[in-house]
């Protein structure tokens, strides 16, 4: 690595133009794209969520007018508390559960370690509509394996329309999200327990301490920058949970699955309302910057 | 006492070990269940006792989802190739999507993952922050825009509008820089000194030694690309452009109670990524872990 005062008095002049234009030409092709089709279209959401805006004519100014209407939709607030719910129940379930599965597979032989591993990833890499559908079947009041279970062990006295009540619809979309959201988050366990400064856990064993003491001491504050990761990404695709959703429920019954991210979809390309819907996804957007940020930031003072 | 604390510890282990053989078991289950559905008669998948194991192992049901849609194998200009099932035709769409997605994003990202790592340039720490800040958004909210976007450049209900994104998302160009980063400067000056032009340095010297992090790019891309169920909703219509999750999720909507059929079309559009999965595991479960260093 070259020190700062040789880069300084290298980089003069044309070797620094050299650089620059070197640089910007092997970031050209990325930057064609990542402008054009990621940042533009994010300015124009938020460009067009002042707009009414829909197929096949100009769009109108309307100022505020959107956001207006989003807070006063009641089904705007539904979605709003169903999503909310979601993200409550699944970001702590999936990182207790993953934090629990990876430090136990990791002391076990690499091969089981990393045949755990993999199968608790096969849900992701299986795609979100095989395992829909095979779900929705598992689902079916009538050849489900659930209400055949849930009857053989007594636990429910007659079939369920487990999809299709409100008072169990959006607990089974969550339960399969559960199963979709771990894989991730335990590989990042797995390889972060793998990072623990062993002679620091050594000490602790010496020291006299039990092994929870040594995980809850020694390893779980070594693993804070992964949890912390794990965080964000579960609590971005629990806000994201779409194809459950569209292929199980639509949002219903009653509205009891709907969720922001579906309703966006709902208003967007079904209605056909894109100012509604880009409106929409500026609040989601927001409300996923903010408790990004505080995730972090509480991170950071532990 | 040590004895004691030893055999709660080895009971604990051991009782960890046989619940999370039996979750890993139940999430097998369901891949067993559509691969198993989709070789069953109707009275197996219609039988309100659970039929664990299929009485019989029939093929009809893919018969019937290679009947019941149909579309040309390609067409150049007006040159229109023979009839196929439409299932087929949505699985080579879906291969060429993803393999086109994965091309063009480990190109794009490797290039742009090396200029990020090993260049000084003005602007350099505003691209990065731009690129951490956009991973950290819903890429789903920009959806209406890009479809707007892709009707106004008549590649709306191509299968270019369902790669050109994911091309653009910056996650491949994250990894590469993460993986680059840890590659001696030195290797690439000491190629310049010796007279190599920049893209000799690149492709020569910088492009082998970051081979394992492009490797975990295009797993995780591929993968990703294969499963963006969303997008190509999104940005697909007709019959002979849908990808495999597409055109199963629509047959479903009309043949919604077929379990063995859907289970098909299930079976064909997961078991080729699970495959490829199996096989790249290693590089995959790299790019995860490598993606979140410092993230």
């Amino acid at each position: 690595m070259p020190s700062d005062t040789q880069v300084k008095r290298l980089s003069t002049g044309r070797l620094v133009l050299h650089e620059n234009v070197a640089a910007y030409l092997f970031l050209l092709p990325f930057l064609i794209f990542f402008v054009g089709f990621v940042l533009y279209p994010m300015f124009l959401c938020v460009y067009t969520s002042l707009f009414d805006a829909t197929m096949g004519r100009e769009d109108i100014y309307i100022g505020l007018q959107n956001y207006q209407e989003l807070f006063s939709d009641p089904v705007f607030w539904v979605a709003l508390k169903n999503t909310a719910i979601i993200v409550l129940v699944s970001v702590p379930v999936t990182c207790a559960f993953s934090l629990w599965v990876a430090s136990a597979i990791s002391k076990m032989p690499v091969a089981a370690t990393s045949a755990f591993r993999c199968i608790f990833y096969l849900p992701v890499v299986t795609g979100s509509v095989a395992v829909t559908m095979v779900w929705k079947w598992m689902f079916n009041n009538y050849y489900g394996i659930f209400n055949y279970l849930g009857q053989n062990t007594g636990l429910i006295d007659k079939p369920i329309n487990w999809l299709g009540d409100p008072k169990y619809a959006l607990g089974c979309i969550i339960l399969i999200l559960l199963t979709t959201s771990v894989g991730q988050p335990i590989v990042l366990y797995v390889s972060a327990l793998d990072n623990v400064d062993r002679t620091l856990v050594e000490a602790a064993a010496v020291d006299g301490a039990t092994p929870f003491q040594a995980f809850w001491k020694v390893k779980w504050p070594q693993m804070m920058p992964t949890t912390l990761y794990i965080l964000v990404i579960t609590t971005i695709n629990s806000f994201q949970c779409f194809a459950l959703i569209q292929l199980l429920t639509s949002g219903g019954p009653k509205n009891s699955t709907m969720t922001i991210m579906y309703y966006i979809y709902y208003n967007a390309f079904k209605l056909y309302r894109y100012g509604y819907g880009n409106a929409m996804g500026v609040i989601l957007a927001i409300i996923i910057a903010i408790l990004s940020a505080v995730q972090l930031r509480l991170g950071k003072e532990k | 006492m040590k004895n004691l604390t030893n055999t709660k510890s080895r009971v604990y282990y051991i009782l960890a070990f046989v619940l999370i053989l039996l979750i890993a078991l139940s999430f097998l289950f369901p891949l067993y269940w559509i691969i198993t559905g989709s070789f069953k008669v109707k009275q197996d998948i219609l039988s309100t006792t659970p039929v664990w194991f299929p009485t019989e192992w029939v093929t009809k049901n893919y018969e019937s989802l290679f009947a019941k849609r149909s579309a040309p194998l390609f067409e150049i200009g007006s040159f229109v190739g023979p009839t196929i099932p439409g299932a087929i035709r949505w699985l080579i769409n879906t291969v060429f999507m993803s393999a086109a997605a994965m091309l063009l994003t480990c190109l794009t990202a490797a290039m742009a993952g090396y200029a990020l790592a090993k260049k000084r340039f003005y602007g350099r720490t505003l691209i990065f922050s731009l690129i951490v800040a956009a991973m950290a958004l819903p890429k789903q909210v920009i959806l209406i825009p890009l479809l707007r976007e892709m009707s106004a450049l008549n590649l709306y209900d191509t299968i270019w509008a369902a790669i050109i994104p994911v091309v653009g998302w910056p996650f491949g160009v994250f990894l590469i820089k993460q993986f680059a980063e840890g590659i001696p400067t030195e290797m690439v000056e000491a190629c310049r000194i010796d007279g190599a032009g920049e893209w000799r340095a690149f492709t020569d010297v910088m492009f082998p030694m970051i081979k394992p992090g492009v490797g975990a790019c295009a797993i995780f891309t591929f993968i990703n690309s294969w499963n963006d169920y969303f997008m190509q909703l999104i940005m697909l219509t007709s019959t002979k452009n849908l990808t495999i999750s597409l055109g199963i999720a629509t047959m479903q909507g009309e043949n919604s109670t077929d379990f063995g059929l859907i289970m098909a079309g299930s079976a064909l559009a997961a078991v080729p990524i699970l495959i490829v999965f199996v096989i790249f595991q290693k590089y995959f479960t790299k790019g995860i872990t490598m993606g979140a260093v410092k993230g």
